[in-house]
């Protein structure tokens, strides 16, 4: 963030010190009419970030109480209460100990045991989660929380993880001090050789050309079980040409097949199924079993028989609802064409 | 030509494959040596109703998706059903003999469709995602079908897809580029002023920096669309990001980094060191030859040849000079890579010498002993390809391919190699160098150095297996 840079610059070239950027005025002057100058006030809109040592965060605070009614209200749905969740992303919360947090480093990274690394095993800057926090959550409402917000619901995720206390205020004045408190702020390394175009790599193989493995062995393969699990490989491939997809709904054949013929399939067409996935109806319910939302299957069976049953789930899906099916409310989804809500609701409760 | 005509000669069309291949399956019903006779019209699929329907109002997608899966099906039972005959009757084929739709009727006229498509049969060559990989599919993958492509080019609504928070079609007329940070004039662009610039072309790999990311520990996708299909390669055209860092006038002193950041919800930043930024780093409006896709940023992208896709920002709105990393969201949570030690490395950025053989690849199937092309993709984030070899016997012995040209830097080179297959178990590899000398590795070092958990910069060498009855299947040899 260099909200400064402007006077900095003009600053430095009263002092005649100009000579010490690269730009003359000629290159300034070669693509004349192309670009304008920012406004302090765009510049201040768009330039968001915050870096590690805290350059762009703004002033302001939040505590845990507040955090908490964040967190439950705009996080919850999808993080889950307590920032475990694995249902939609991976957790943010667990895996770190008080140890960690006066060591600076996540005993639990080395265990084979760790099921998963959440957030906090891994992240080693407080400031990544507040700029990340700020500039793009809520996930499908981004930048609509407000500073002190942001601060409050991240010190509210902290005190879940216990590196800070329960009821904590979060601000710009302490968050350098929290930094000296992050589980894994010592769990990063730069040096490797993949930064830069000429770093060194760290392995070194030999292109053998003969006799280089007498004893060929496979190692993994997959197992029988996955054969059909990304769908029918038949029909990814081209139906013609030197290979055909191999049938993976079916065993391997028996024997080479010789010649054959087979047609192309066609694309998938927009169907009720398509729109759910499109509009992302899918992050929170699924057909048959309880998610974030209700299963399709349980709106169905609720709202079997009802003459008016449509027109109600048109409107809850427009413009949001709450409390029948638990605590957290269904978001408004204006966004969505009137005629896809009208094949959803009909596809949700008749299945066509 | 009116709709029912139309419809008819679809289905006329449709309908003289099915013979063909209803020829087959009346040969193996019937183990009989009439070729090629007919025995139950190919309506014997498909209901009477549907056949009527199809007459009635043509054929649109949902009625040609259903007429061909009702095919394959039927396709499927022959197959099973052991050695298939020669659909070639006595006196020739059909085909060839007979008179042919496209043959004795008028075809459609120019502009029929005014932006083309592909043809109605290679509809089996889309993205798709993996199951199970992800929950929510607007923070998601979708692989491109290496499998199908040819050359060094990747179509535009085939390349690989990967968004963090949803895509969306941005108006070119609403959408700006800030310049700010550590420069003279912190500055903003409209479309406008940049397709003014002076603008270069060039063709260059993109590949996720988890490319071949689940096959770490051990192997988990059966082809090489899900191994290998966060892959692409275009011709970008845009302006060099330095001459907009120039004309901003930005303190090479000073900075040392370039921070770019996208215009979508996720405002996907990442940190680029300058002296990539100045060296060949593109701010980009078009592929091959068109504007950008939306799913690939429309109307601004930043392309970083020989990076992670990661920092290829898409929806690009502003870039930022500064004098330190920005560990940003995608650079100290994910994107980072975990070691043996518990250690994570932090800015892994560059995408390693790495080769695939896209033919025959896993899950493909082998018709016949005989001759073969084996053919694949090879590429480098630090420059040229130099050569690559293949082995067909699980690394022992390796045989060079031929490059074909343009063998362009921090581009995909593709290479051949003839291959008369004998019908015993082979195991198909290859290894690509690149102009540093460096040598694409065995999984088992990669390994040795990062552990299984690394999720990020495989670029082991690709085994398949290919089995006495012609299926091919992905291996880890070693």
């Amino acid at each position: 963030m260099f909200k400064l840079a402007n006077q900095l610059t003009k600053a430095l070239v009263v002092a005649g010190l100009s000579a010490t950027f690269v730009t003359t005025a000629f290159a300034q002057s070669k693509y004349s009419g192309i670009g304008r100058e920012a406004t302090k006030a765009e510049v201040a809109a768009w330039d968001i970030d915050v870096r590690p040592d805290f350059k762009g965060l703004p002033k302001g605070s939040g505590n845990t109480l507040r955090g908490q009614e964040v967190w439950e209200s705009r996080c919850a749905s999808c993080h889950g209460t307590f920032g475990e969740s694995n249902e939609v992303f991976t957790p943010i919360v667990g895996g770190t100990t008080k140890e960690d947090v006066k060591t600076g480093r996540v005993a639990s990274l080395t265990s084979e045991k760790q099921p998963q690394r959440t957030t906090l095993m891994k992240v080693a800057t407080v400031s990544t989660l507040w700029d990340y926090i700020y500039r793009a959550m809520p996930w499908n409402a981004p930048r609509t929380l407000s500073v002190d917000d942001t601060y409050a619901v991240l010190g509210y995720i902290l005190s879940m993880a216990e590196i800070v206390p329960e009821e904590f205020t979060l601000s710009d004045k302490n968050i350098a001090d929290v930094q000296k408190l992050m589980p894994n702020r010592n769990g990063m390394t730069q040096s490797h050789g993949l930064w830069n175009e000429g770093g060194k790599p760290d392995v070194k193989a030999t292109a053998c050309m003969t006799d280089c493995s007498k004893h060929v062995t496979i190692g993994s393969f997959l197992p029988d079980y996955a054969r059909n699990a990304h769908d029918n490989l038949a029909l990814q491939n081209r139906p013609y040409g030197p290979y055909r997809g191999v049938d993976t709904t079916k065993p391997p054949l028996a024997r080479l097949p010789g010649k054959m013929t087979t047609v192309a399939m066609g694309a998938d067409s927009i169907t009720p199924a398509g729109l759910f996935k499109k509009h992302n109806c899918s992050t929170c319910h699924a057909p048959a079993s309880r998610a974030i939302g209700p299963a399709i299957s349980e709106v169905a069976a609720k709202y079997k028989g009802q003459a008016d049953a449509m027109k109600k789930l048109h409107q809850k899906v427009k413009v949001g609802g709450a409390g029948v099916w638990g605590s957290i409310p269904m978001p408004p989804h204006a966004h969505v064409p009137e005629g896809d809500i009208d094949v959803l609701v009909k596809w949700m409760l008749t299945g066509q | 030509m009116n709709n029912v005509t139309l419809a008819k000669n679809i289905f006329s069309t449709l309908k003289n494959t099915f013979r063909a291949i209803l020829g087959v399956l009346v040969t193996v019903e019937k183990k009989s040596r009439v070729f090629g006779r007919l025995r139950r019209a190919p309506e014997n699929f498909v209901s009477e109703q549907f056949a009527s329907d199809v007459y009635e109002h043509g054929m649109d997608e949902t009625r040609r998706g259903f007429l061909r899966k009702s095919f394959v099906t039927a396709l499927g039972a022959a197959t099973a059903g052991g050695a298939v005959s020669s659909a070639l009757a006595a006196d020739g084929e059909k085909v060839i003999l007979e008179k042919q739709q496209w043959q004795t009727t008028l075809g459609q006229p120019v502009a029929a469709r005014p932006y083309g498509a592909p043809s109605q049969w290679e509809a089996a060559l889309q993205r798709r995602e993996s199951p199970g990989l992800t929950r929510v599919s607007a923070a998601s993958v979708a692989f491109a079908p290496l499998q199908g492509f040819f050359g060094i080019i990747t179509p535009n609504g085939l390349h690989f897809e990967r968004h963090h928070q949803g895509w969306y079609d941005i108006d070119p007329a609403q959408h700006r580029l800030m310049v700010n940070g550590l420069v003279k004039q912190e500055k903003v662009f409209t479309m406008d002023d940049l397709m003014r610039l002076p603008s270069v072309s060039r063709i260059h790999f993109i590949e996720c920096g988890a490319n071949t990311g689940l096959e770490w520990g051990n192997v988990a996708v059966p082809s090489v669309q899900y191994t290998h299909g966060m892959l692409s390669c275009c011709e970008f055209t845009g302006v060099p990001l330095s001459t907009l860092l120039d004309m901003c006038g930005a303190d090479l002193k000073k900075g040392k980094y370039i921070l770019a950041e996208g215009g979508d919800g996720s405002g996907m930043t990442r940190t680029i060191p300058l002296d990539a930024a100045l060296k060949d780093t593109l701010v980009c409006w078009a592929m091959n030859g068109e504007m950008l896709r939306p799913e690939n940023g429309y109307p601004l992208r930043l392309v970083v040849p020989g990076v992670q896709g990661v920092s290829w920002v898409k929806w690009l709105r502003r870039i930022e000079v500064g004098d330190m990393p920005y560990a940003s969201k995608d650079e100290a949570v994910h994107y980072i890579d975990l070691l043996p030690s518990g250690l994570h490395r932090q800015y892994t950025t560059i995408q390693e010498c790495k080769s695939v053989i896209t033919t025959p690849s896993g899950g493909q199937q082998l018709l016949d002993k005989g001759f073969y092309n084996i053919s694949g993709m090879a590429w480098s984030g630090r420059g040229k390809i130099k050569h690559v070899d293949i082995s067909v016997d699980g690394g022992n012995n390796w045989r060079r391919a031929r490059l074909e040209t343009p063998v362009l830097s921090k581009a995909i080179t593709r290479f051949n190699m003839d291959w008369t297959w004998d019908g015993s178990p082979a195991i198909l590899m290859s290894r690509a160098t690149d102009e540093t000398g460096y040598v694409q590795p065995m999984v088992k070092q990669l390994r040795e150095v990062r552990g299984t958990r690394s999720i990020y910069h495989n670029n082991s060498i690709q085994a398949w297996k290919l089995d006495a009855n012609g299926e091919l299947s992905n291996v880890q040899v070693g």
